[in-house]
């Protein structure tokens, strides 16, 4: 009975200090989604600010900004919010009693930001083909830097939104094992 | 009960298997029942969602010429999406309910928990995309866009409108009823004494 006891404790800790490795690079690899979703929501944020254009059609100047549509401010606000909340875990690194929060949060922070790029993409959507149906003409052929800009804005989003979906699949990993170590 | 042997064996820790009988996590399901109804009522309200009017377009002599125009959720396509999502958001509650009331005996090598979790995200995922899309394409539909040189078109189409805020209202009470099914699924998939086992490391 004490064999298999004194067994069981040994392979318990071979186990766990394998473990605590493989976790280290779980986290690692959380540290580095973090990393690069911050990189992807600046890039949109960023891109987007930036994007304006005008044209003259007709002796009217056509001016395109941003901050004509409510759904591109959201989209700005959303990623500035996800980039936020970021930089501040990756700086805080809090404890680990607080992890259920983290990840908590961490599905609403990329349900915030997938709502704002489907906002911000059909509103481009119907600034690039228009609506027949309620007589809304496309701009896109009278300001095209503002809907290159506007695209890769959106592409920087979309690439955000994924980028914190696999972190929240990575933190899900990583917590589970290391609560069934010995699985 | 073979599975549940099965666990224990591999562990390989317990002596005594202690079966605690599986209660049912009322309120997790009653949750599940309205957001099952919140986001059907959503789809179907969106998706019956039409209204035909005739206009006067012009006048030739004394014979008014009218058009009639007719407003239908699938002339956008964010409003379609809006029908998607919701349509894919009830259905997945729907087998949820199921495979909670009739099949909570199987359990696909203990990945259950993971799976129902991962699944509730991905319909999260796409019912608040739906309704992102949705709600700022009816702000443009209610507002119009001077700058862009859009017109509104819900002070002719009124019916239409109020339709479908009703039907984004209910789609939004099912994602946040969502949300909180999917937070419990994910504190019930990471809770630590899931599997009963002695020794702790």
């Amino acid at each position: 009975m004490s064999q298999s006891t004194i067994f069981l404790v040994i392979n318990s800790t071979i186990k766990f200090k394998a473990v605590s490795s493989m976790t280290k690079t779980k986290r690692l690899l959380t540290l580095f989604l973090r990393f690069l979703a911050i990189g992807a929501t600046i890039a949109a944020v960023i891109v987007m600010v930036t994007s304006h254009d005008s044209s003259e059609v007709f002796n009217l100047t056509f001016t395109a900004k941003y901050s004509n549509q409510q759904a591109f401010k959201y989209f700005v606000i959303a990623e500035a919010i996800a980039c936020a909340y970021s930089l501040i875990l990756l700086f805080t690194s809090p404890q680990n009693s607080l992890w259920r929060l983290v990840m908590i949060l961490d599905v609403v922070i990329a349900m915030l930001l997938s709502s704002s790029v489907s906002a911000a993409l059909a509103i481009a959507h119907v600034g690039k083909k228009g609506n027949t149906h309620a007589g809304w003409l496309p701009i896109c052929g009278q300001v095209p830097k503002f809907c290159d800009h506007v695209t890769g804005a959106l592409i920087a989003g979309f690439a955000a939104a994924i980028i914190y979906f696999l972190l929240i699949f990575s933190s899900l990993y990583s917590a589970q094992s290391s609560l069934f170590p010995l699985n | 009960m073979a599975s549940e042997d099965g666990e224990k064996v591999e562990h390989g820790l317990n002596e005594v298997p202690e079966k605690k009988p599986k209660k049912k996590d009322w309120v997790l399901l009653s949750l599940r029942v309205i957001a099952f109804l919140a986001t059907a009522s959503a789809t179907i309200v969106m998706a019956l969602n039409k209204q035909t009017k005739s206009f006067v377009v012009a006048t030739v002599g004394s014979t008014p010429i009218t058009a009639t125009l007719a407003a239908k959720f699938n002339q956008t396509p964010a409003f379609v999406f809006f029908v998607i999502a919701n349509g894919n958001a009830s259905l997945h509650n729907l087998v949820m309910i199921t495979m909670d009331v009739f099949g909570s005996q199987y359990d696909y090598k203990g990945l259950r928990l993971a799976l129902i979790a991962i699944l509730d995200m991905m319909a999260m995922a796409l019912a608040s995309a739906g309704d992102g899309a949705a709600a700022f394409m009816s702000e443009l539909g209610k507002n119009g866009n001077s700058h862009a040189r859009w017109d509104k078109i819900c002070d002719k189409f009124e019916t239409y409108c109020n339709r479908s805020g009703a039907a984004l209202i209910a789609s939004f009470v099912g994602f946040i009823l969502l949300l909180i099914i999917s937070v419990m699924s994910i504190i019930k998939l990471l809770k630590p004494n899931r599997i009963n086992h002695n020794a702790s490391p």
